[in-house]
């Protein structure tokens, strides 16, 4: 079949059985956007701005477990497209970013909106190619779906000059996909997977350490299922959240950084880490030297190269977690139940020691509570984004999970700007779930544009703002370990964030109270417009307990004890 | 016990395309690992190059290195040698009135001899172990070289 590059690039997205394009279009994507002009295969959402395109592919993909696409022009549109590849390539989300280029005979010459695309995304993609001749697009292009989504998952960026698209070539998307260099693992060593089993069966205090791994192969109902044939405790990472579901007795909470108290204790106190598709994250360990000191460690991972990066792995498994899994799962009588059930009473006293929690003790509303209420009243019928900051790790301590892609934020990166654009995403993949995004008053305003693009499409998100009037977890920072020097994080001086929803044609509310909270939060989910719930709250709250950057898990700043009056 | 940043020779065998070199450069550079030399060239009648790069780093390092180099998409293989044949061309360019007798002489004792003489300079070449090259430099230093160029190691595994 004789077509032009562009009308390629439209059938290599059929082929992949893609639904939905996030992008924006620009002068040297242009022959592409003529050819999705005249397509109707898939939709085309039209975001504000180019970075928001990238972020709502990735909230797309974590809710759908599919391939997110997004497409952009050249130069500036590239330029504002590399955060979310950069947060892409951190979380580990399959992605195809298709950006046009100049065309061939003018790059080199500084052309205008010229940069050198790929050599900018070589460092933050799983991979990138620039297409230099239409007969290699077909190929190109099946690679990239195929790298972004096998092994360790990733954004591939595909750089496509002008020219390429407006040339005749043939096109056979049946092409055999012959990657010599690129042959994942999937399937752990049998062996390797047997002596963990082994090492299980002999430790007295094991512990589960769930990662985000999880829920990028599909395995969450498979470790469940691990996990109650066991009966060890699980601590989740952050990127976890959902693995587990928020009522399991054996789930004791996130670890890390803002990790509970009982989870952190529990992770310095085994004898026997399991890590299962984590990656043993700075926020998650803490010092290392002090990390799980006195642990054997099981690391099953799908990228060799997290294994015995931070942690030294005693068992080593690199594979598929889904597989290593079920195979393990194949051993499970090896292991007593029963064995554990002192260690499970001493992470329960650790709990009931330092339970998560938090005061209510001002006039204004609580963050904490503000979450916890939408899990009473949205609880599994709501997908949950976030922005990242304080709000984000209240939403991971608080929100009441109870599956996998429930819940999607920016782990990695820790991109202020990612909730809305995701959010959209994430509607559009699950539109049956009601989409929240917790931000707050510093990460909202960092692609608030997105308003335009919710309404235009429909996509009725409901972002909840947190406000405290300060840029919340650099505040927490000066706060404790800078002497209360709030340097430039005041964030007094604020858009009517009402105003600003109803000015682009959604909706807004202001709330101080929680009755006035439960009605926005009603109203809003049946109108099913997108929303800005700004929620005035304490503006000193702290997120607590807190391991000091570079401290020990042990060694928590802890809630303050109050007195029941 | 091994030193801390011991020098290590990995090769390296990459898909012949556009930008491979710097996807290794990139890896190196943005990952804080170091690159004391970096040769690379086609292999002869395939469509591989083969790069050796000597680096210095711990064994955990090295480990890390390895494993990051495996997973850029156009690496094949990736080798960190042990036991290895490694050679080291060096091009030296003296005055032509340097005892060119002397230094003959010694570039002989190193694989080497003198390769081109002009009406004002001569130049020598020696191709040998990269100790043995750093070694003859610095003998011949009293011979005023007037510029040194050296080639990088190449390496094979025996």
């Amino acid at each position: 079949m004789q077509i032009s590059g562009a009308q390629m690039v439209i059938e290599a997205l059929i082929a992949e059985g893609v639904d939905t394009v996030f992008g924006y279009p620009g002068g040297a994507i242009m022959n592409v956007y003529d050819e999705i002009y005249k397509q109707n295969s898939f939709k085309h959402i039209l975001t504000r701005h180019e970075q928001a395109a990238v972020h709502a592919a990735e909230g797309y993909s974590k809710a759908s477990g599919k391939v997110g696409v997004a497409m952009i022009t050249s130069g500036p549109g590239f330029t504002n497209a590399v955060t979310g590849l950069a947060d892409a390539y951190m979380d580990s989300i399959p992605l195809v970013v298709i950006s046009g280029q100049v065309p061939m005979s003018l790059i080199g010459t500084d052309a205008f909106q010229e940069i050198d695309a790929v050599g900018i995304s070589r460092s933050c993609t799983k991979h990138n190619y620039l297409v230099t001749d239409a007969t290699d697009l077909a190929r190109v292009l099946k690679e990239a779906f195929y790298i972004a989504s096998s092994g360790r998952p990733g954004p591939v960026h595909v750089d496509i000059p002008k020219d390429v698209t407006a040339q005749i070539a043939e096109f056979d998307y049946s092409v055999e996909l012959n990657l010599e260099t690129y042959k994942p693992h999937t399937k752990g060593n049998p062996r390797q997977i047997k002596k963990a089993m082994e090492a299980i069966s002999k430790a007295k205090r094991p512990l589960f350490y769930l990662g985000g791994g999880i829920i990028n192969s599909n395995a969450a109902y498979d470790v469940r299922e691990l996990v109650h044939a066991t009966g060890i405790p699980a601590v989740e990472t952050f990127m976890a959240r959902g693995t587990l579901c928020h009522d399991d007795e054996l789930l004791i909470s996130m670890l890390g950084m803002h990790g509970s108290y009982a989870a952190n204790m529990a992770m310095s106190e085994t004898d026997l880490v399991i890590g299962l598709g984590a990656r043993f994250d700075d926020r998650v360990t803490g010092k290392l030297s002090e990390f799980a000191k006195n642990a054997g460690v099981i690391h099953v991972d799908i990228d060799p190269a997290s294994i015995s990066k931070l942690v030294k792995a005693d068992f080593p498994i690199v594979g598929d977690v889904k597989n290593v899994v079920k195979e393990m799962l194949e051993s499970v009588s090896l292991i007593n139940p029963s064995k554990y059930e002192s260690w499970r009473d001493t992470i329960k006293n650790f709990d009931s020691l330092h339970p998560l929690t938090y005061h209510e003790d001002t006039d204004r509303l609580k963050p904490q509570w503000v979450i916890q209420r939408v899990g009473e009243l949205l609880g599994d019928s709501a997908n949950i984004s976030t922005d990242v900051g304080q709000h984000q790790m209240w939403t991971a301590q608080f929100y009441p999970f109870s599956r996998p892609r429930q819940f999607i934020s920016s782990g990695g990166l820790g991109t202020m700007g990612f909730g809305f654009p995701a959010a959209m995403g994430v509607k559009v993949a699950s539109p049956d779930k009601v989409s929240i995004n917790f931000t707050g008053d510093g990460s909202i305003l960092m692609n608030c544009q997105e308003l335009m693009t919710a309404v235009e499409k429909k996509i009725p998100v409901i972002n909840i703002i947190l406000n405290n009037n300060y840029l919340g977890m650099v505040r927490q920072w000066q706060t404790l370990f800078y002497n209360k020097r709030h340097s430039e994080t005041d964030l007094s001086v604020q858009p009517d964030f009402v105003k600003l929803a109803e000015a682009f044609g959604g909706i807004g509310y202001r709330v101080h109270t929680k009755e006035e909270f439960d009605a926005a939060l009603k109203d809003a989910v049946e109108k099913n417009i997108v929303t800005f719930i700004e929620v005035v709250i304490e503006r000193l709250e702290n997120v607590m307990p807190m391991v000091p950057s570079g401290g020990s898990l042990f060694n928590m700043m802890l809630l303050e004890r109050k007195e029941k009056k | 016990m091994q030193d801390e940043s011991a020098r290590r020779v990995i090769s390296v065998i990459v898909v012949n395309e556009a930008s491979v070199l710097s996807r290794i450069t990139d890896l190196f550079s943005g990952r804080g690992y170091n690159i004391t030399s970096l040769t690379v060239a086609p292999i002869p009648e395939s469509k591989y190059s083969r790069l050796t790069i000597v680096t210095s780093g711990s064994i955990r390092v090295i480990e890390q290195i390895t494993k990051q180099l495996h997973k850029l998409i156009p690496v094949l293989k990736v080798y960190e040698h042990a036991d290895l044949v490694e050679k080291e061309m060096a091009l030296i360019k003296f005055p032509i009135s340097e005892n060119i007798t002397d230094i003959a002489t010694l570039c002989a004792a190193y694989n080497g001899k003198i390769v081109n003489v002009g009406d004002n300079v001569f130049i020598a070449m020696v191709a040998d172990e990269p100790k043995r090259v750093e070694n003859l430099l610095k003998i011949i230093s009293r011979y005023n070289p007037k510029e040194i160029v050296r080639s990088g190691a190449v390496a094979l595994e025996r």
